[in-house]
């Protein structure tokens, strides 16, 4: 009987294909997982079992009749972050006001692993409208880290991380507009892709930042992460903002050579505030890069220190507009007035947290006539600033190495009176959102509180090929990735 | 403080949402800190650069004007929260309303 907790993707693909085991087996295992642990981990909005099983049965038929063209993710489960719409499962965002709200189709993203045979078991919990750092935010409940059940999972991905981390599930979708895939991955000891923007269709994700959100995936390794976005990039004629560019074979095969690739090493992310352990495991990542081949060269960011302002300018703006949909009318939540304004204001009033509509009104203040060009539109001109700033930068260097976040996994409640110094702790992320260029994050490590620490690689637009190339020669020299919270 | 009382409940207007007292005083002290880290952005030269405004692609991609299927009325209709008559139930629009 094999340990399917051990066994990468490939290697449980090769066992469902070669029928050592079952899907169903495989499924049911997972199930039972989730079923231990997210009691205490609260990953899961919503599940769905017994569809899981009837597709997992399905798989195991199409696997009975073979043949060549078995879809190459065939009974494998998968976790969904709950802004991304499944039909027939519920989609709230993490908040109150899509409540009970059912999509009546898929995403994009979703279709094709689902295409590819993949079976999803569940949402996971997020931040609300992926809002926010740690899942805090989220309307419903605050997920756990399966390191430090006291300590927040990161977000919005949380519930994916956590679920991951924990093997509730062997890989999960997220998405990323300021780090959410990253810095959950980071949080978590997981490993997680933010892919160029473009690479994969944004149709079917609740929209944030239109020009910021981005589908991503966290899984175990870099190879399996691959697996997922191999499947899910590509020109989709239903998102206008999807590229047409071809999506790259990625043959990961256990190689550790990277002679001839060079790293660029950022001197504006490693600044005072940055938790000493956190500088410590990344550098000697670094250090282990250079073993396996790697050049490493100094490079400069100088509009880092611009990143949370210009961020904390477009995103609300964009999110002001883009949630504007929320009005009781078509769907959500609707509390009745007499009167249709107030209808509409009672509505999102009671509808949204916190933070939602604190981030609403910050963008509808920096739209506002009068003040859309010295806040919105000063943002935007510096946010080209920061995309030359990385074009300048991969003129000498393929990659960039850096941190994903200053700090390990804090302790839940800690930010919870102070929004900006929460916004400040995504410095190291949200340049790569601001720029469209890809992240990978990955363990490079713990602390003395054995808090996984992660690291990330920043490359050139369409070059995730690179990222999992370095990141696997990596994973395959070090043993950071295979630990988990039980051992 | 960068914002006033009467500033917020303007902002709380535009965005269509209803605060109380305490939320509004709240958000005024949380904005206006969050406003003048933001504003630091106003020291950098920008005159000779180009806003950011796609992120790579540099045109609209078209499609043939060819009609495709849509959702059934029934789908779109499932998650309403007051049908009549297939159509989406609301207050009056037009009578009332001041704004």
């Amino acid at each position: 009987m094999s340990n399917f907790l051990e066994l990468s993707l490939a290697e449980m693909r090769n066992g469902l294909k070669n029928r050592t085991f079952s899907s169903r087996e495989v499924t049911e295992f997972f199930l039972n997982r989730i079923d231990e642990k997210d009691g205490e981990l609260k990953a899961f909005l919503s599940l769905a079992p017994e569809k899981a099983l009837n597709k997992s049965e399905e798989a195991d038929k199409r696997f009975a009749k073979g043949g060549d063209d078995l879809p190459a993710l065939l009974g494998i489960p998968l976790a969904v972050k709950d802004v991304l719409a499944v039909e027939g499962m519920p989609a709230t965002a993490g908040s109150k006001i899509l409540e009970g709200f059912e999509p009546s189709y898929t995403s994009t993203a979703v279709s094709k692993l689902i295409d590819a045979g993949m079976i999803v078991v569940g949402k996971t919990n997020t931040d609300e409208f992926a809002m926010g750092s740690s899942t805090e935010n989220s309307a419903y409940f605050t997920s756990r880290n399966p390191w430090d059940i006291s300590r927040a999972p990161g977000g919005s991905s949380g519930g994916s991380a956590a679920s991951v981390a924990s093997q509730m599930v062997p890989i999960a979708l997220g998405s990323d507009t300021g780090g959410s895939v990253r810095q959950p991955a980071a949080f978590c000891g997981v490993t997680g892709i933010k892919p160029t923007y473009g690479r994969v269709s944004r149709y079917g994700l609740i929209a944030y930042g239109s020009s910021l959100d981005s589908v991503g995936v966290l899984g175990r390794s870099a190879a399996d992460v691959a697996e997922l976005f191999k499947v899910m990039a590509g020109k989709d004629p239903l998102d206008a903002t999807s590229l047409d560019k071809p999506v790259p074979k990625i043959n990961l095969n256990g190689s550790t050579n990277l002679k001839g690739m060079k790293i660029g090493v950022p001197k504006e992310y490693f600044v005072e505030g940055i938790q000493a352990e956190v500088e410590e495991k990344v550098r000697e990542a670094i250090q282990q890069f250079e073993n396996l081949g790697a050049e490493i060269h100094e490079v400069q960011l100088p509009h880092t220190e611009y990143a949370v302002p210009v961020y904390y300018l477009i995103a609300p703006a964009e999110a002001s507009a883009n949630l504007a949909r929320f009005d009781g009318v078509r769907y959500g939540l609707r509390n009745e007035n007499d009167d249709v304004i107030e209808m509409v204001k009672e509505s999102r009033g009671a509808g949204f947290g916190e933070e939602v509509k604190r981030r609403i009104m910050l963008g509808t203040y920096a739209l506002s006539s009068g003040y859309y060009d010295a806040y919105y539109g000063q943002a935007q001109k510096v946010r080209t600033l920061i995309q030359n700033d990385f074009l300048e930068v991969y003129k000498k260097v393929d990659m960039i190495a850096a941190p994903v976040a200053p700090t390990t996994a804090f302790k839940i409640g800690m930010h919870t009176d102070d929004p900006l110094a929460m916004y400040l702790e995504d410095v190291y992320t949200l340049p790569a959102n601001l720029a469209g260029v890809p992240g990978l994050a990955f363990p490079v490590g713990f602390d003395q509180d054995k808090l996984p620490v992660g690291m990330q690689l920043m490359g050139r637009h369409f070059e995730e090929e690179k990222l999992f190339h370095a990141v696997h020669a990596y994973q395959n020299s070090t043993e950071w990735h295979t630990m988990t919270p039980s051992g | 403080m960068l914002l006033t009382k009467e500033e917020v409940e303007h902002i709380a207007k535009l965005a269509r949402l209803n605060l109380s007292d305490e939320e509004k005083e709240r958000y005024r002290e949380q904005l206006s800190s969050i406003l003048e880290h933001v504003t630091r952005l106003q020291s950098l030269d920008t005159e000779d650069v180009a806003p950011l405004t796609s992120v790579l692609a540099k045109e609209m991609p078209l499609r043939e004007d060819i009609p495709l299927e849509g959702l059934s009325l029934k789908e779109v209709m499932k998650n309403a929260p007051d049908v009549r008559a297939n159509q989406f139930k609301v207050p009056p629009i037009l009578d009332g309303a001041d704004e």
